[in-house]
């Protein structure tokens, strides 16, 4: 038994599933982190995923390039944060209650649309989603080169987001105007910047990167689109944000360990599918997410300005 | 832009602002209808006809109306308390599967006793299904938007393990779903030749009875005190922990009695899709009602109708039914605005 858990390491394929499976869940958790760091909760996770999927697939259904599809799906989502925003930064809505509304809208929206255009698909059709590519000599080393150097251009392209917004967030003005709104949008304001546009673009920016993310599903990962598809995966990342203790780089490392958990979960069903039922296995991701965030809930350093509309000229 | 808090708010705003949300909804989701190529009037008809156009329809959506009665009251008792139970959903099968655990032949009791038991181990099951968060938010402040959520697939995975192991009812023909609720248990028809069952009435005495706790009780009272104001409400002595714990009790609860509605009332058995989302529509019929109980009774009736009226549009124009969706998301983030405006206006400067 434990022999068994030790040989899932060995193989190839694990890791290779790990990276797969990290992805979607890397956007979306950058994605949250982007509008937590400026001070906006962003439950609409869950329904624009879902839209981000939706769309990049229909896009590409409909003849398009899937570089471009990728761009649609972004657009989508960034409008999706506009509409997120301005119920919540300009109207300073309830930041919980506006992202379970976008939640809801974004994903019926997606399915009506998805059942107009498609009437009658019992079946799901498929599109010609992102190839793997070898590179040259990297691939061809043993098993590093199928676990980590043999995947689509998406998922390489994921990984050097990462250390692209780690730059942004930490190194540009514009990364410390974001993480001040979140943290004091006073002294924000007292630097003669406006703080309901610097939340305004960071849930746009952060609500595109969740909808790639769900698009990373159907382009990538696979190459349809089916109702549930996201599947908690949204809320997953909320939780992944707070296990990352709102730093990006964490955030990484807690999206891979979450998807090296699952992906071991898959193959331990094989052997231990016989006495322990399936549904247990797939329970894991969902009670993970808890555990994680009672695991890191002490160190939790939330952004101070967190779920507080901001008024212009209100003191607090 | 700036927001300006009006003075005085005249009641005629707080009736007249959520229907005048609906309406802009109702607008706004015709853009839909339109680019479907299908006449907006037609399938407004449509809607209405099948909602609440015939005999038929009527009892339908009542009986749509009952579980998300209940876990719109649920979602109400919490968000007033700021508590953000989104877990109904999950609470509403652990009620469901108290009532069939001991519904289904373990206990045999007179129906006069028999009923009122299994809506009480429903409400105490549902009521369990929050301890956990309730302690995690606590203790640890971890937020309990996020661990009622994650709960909801943990549940559903239970309940589909449950009917696919051991509960499942040998006499299903390999359908997963548990053994039948015995006779003793069933609630009975209120109305002949209709599926409208006894749970109507239970969901209308709980908004009635949250209504009258809420309002002239020193627990509701405590409840809004902590919603409103958290901080002034410890200064009066009030134990937030205390007042939350009760509130997912009892929000709880309430959804455990949606499961026990539908398992005793409307299907008789347990089955993996005893409920479309009835949880998560109650968190809709909440907002719609501004979190008010007897407001509840009123939104849980016309998204029940949005409901059953759009499955019969979608038969007979042609729209898919997910238009109904559509049309409740965009009421609510419409009434969360017309409320904000009944208490702030807007200056352009």
């Amino acid at each position: 038994m434990l022999l068994d858990l030790l040989e899932i390491f060995l193989t190839a394929g694990f890791w290779a599933a790990t990276i797969r499976i990290a992805c979607p869940l890397i956007l979306g958790t950058i994605g949250e982190l982007i509008c937590e760091r400026a001070g906006v909760l962003n439950l609409g996770i869950e329904g624009i995923m879902t839209a981000g999927a939706m769309s990049g697939w229909m896009w590409v259904y409909l003849g398009g390039d899937l570089w471009t599809g990728l761009m649609f799906a972004a657009i989508i989502g960034a409008t999706f944060g506009l509409l997120h925003s301005i119920f919540t930064v300009h109207l300073g809505l309830s930041q919980h209650v506006t992202g379970i509304g976008i939640t809801m809208l974004a994903s019926a929206l997606s399915f009506f649309i998805f059942r107009m255009m498609l009437p009658e698909s019992t079946t799901p059709p498929k599109i010609t989603a992102f190839q793997p590519v070898n590179i040259p000599g990297l691939s061809d080393m043993p098993f590093l080169g199928e676990a980590i150097f043999s995947h689509t251009p998406m998922t390489y392209m994921i990984f050097a987001i990462v250390p692209l917004v780690i730059y942004v967030l930490y190194k540009t003005p514009v990364g410390l105007a974001l993480r001040m709104a979140g943290e004091n949008p006073m002294a924000l304001e007292a630097q003669g910047m406006n703080v309901l546009s610097i939340r305004t673009g960071a849930v746009m920016v952060g609500s595109a990167f969740m909808a790639v993310g769900g698009a990373y599903l159907t382009m990538s990962a696979f190459d349809a689109f089916f109702f549930g598809m996201i599947n908690g995966r949204g809320w997953i990342c909320v939780a992944l944000v707070i296990f990352a203790s709102w730093r990006p780089g964490k955030a990484l490392l807690g999206a891979l360990l979450f998807a090296g958990l699952d992906a071991m979960q898959v193959r331990a069903q094989q052997f231990a599918g016989n006495f322990i039922p399936y549904q247990f296995f797939l329970m894991t991701p969902y009670v993970l997410s808890i555990a994680a965030m009672v695991v890191m809930a002490r160190q939790a350093r939330y952004p101070k300005a967190l779920l507080s509309p901001f008024r212009k000229g209100e003191r607090t | 832009m700036r927001l300006e808090p009006r003075e005085t708010v005249s009641p005629w705003m707080v009736i007249f602002a959520p229907v005048m949300a609906i309406v802009v909804a109702l607008v706004i989701t015709s853009g839909l209808i339109l680019w479907t190529g299908e006449s907006i009037i037609e399938a407004y008809l449509a809607l209405l006809k099948g909602a609440f156009g015939s005999r038929f329809a009527l009892t339908e959506t009542l009986t749509r109306a009952t579980p998300l009665l209940l876990t719109g009251l649920a979602a109400a008792v919490a968000f007033r308390a700021r508590f953000w139970n989104i877990g109904a959903e999950g609470q509403l099968y652990c009620g469901a599967l108290a009532a069939t655990y001991f519904g289904t032949g373990l206990i045999t009791l007179p129906p006069f006793m028999m009923i009122p038991f299994l809506f009480m181990v429903g409400a105490l099951a549902g009521g369990l299904a929050l301890l956990l968060p309730v302690y995690l938010k606590s203790k640890l402040k971890v937020d309990e938007v996020v661990t009622t959520l994650l709960l909801n697939f943990v549940i559903l995975l239970f309940v589909n393990y449950l009917l696919e192991g051991p509960w499942r009812d040998p006499m299903s023909m390999g359908w997963p779903q548990a053994a039948p609720i015995i006779d003793e248990g069933v609630l009975p028809r209120i109305m002949e030749k209709s599926r409208l069952h006894l749970g109507l009435i239970v969901g209308v005495i709980s908004a009635v009875a949250v209504w009258f706790v809420m309002r002239f009780t020193i627990w509701g009272y405590e409840i809004r005190a902590v919603g409103n104001n958290p901080s002034a409400a410890t200064f009066a002595g009030i134990s937030i922990n205390k007042t939350v714990l009760r509130v997912a009790l009892i929000s709880g609860g309430l959804a455990g009695f949606a499961g026990v509605t539908e398992v005793a009332g409307l299907k008789g058995y347990l089955t993996l899709d005893l409920s479309p989302g009835f949880g998560y529509a109650g968190i809709a019929v909440a907002m719609l009602a501004n979190l008010h109980p007897l407001g509840v009774i009123m939104s849980a009736l016309f998204l029940a109708g949005i409901y059953v009226g759009a499955d019969s549009m979608s038969r007979a124009v042609n729209i898919p039914n997910y238009i109904a969706d559509v049309l409740v998301a965009i009421s609510v983030l419409a009434v969360l605005v017309s409320i904000m405006l009944t208490q702030f206006r807007i200056r352009f400067r």
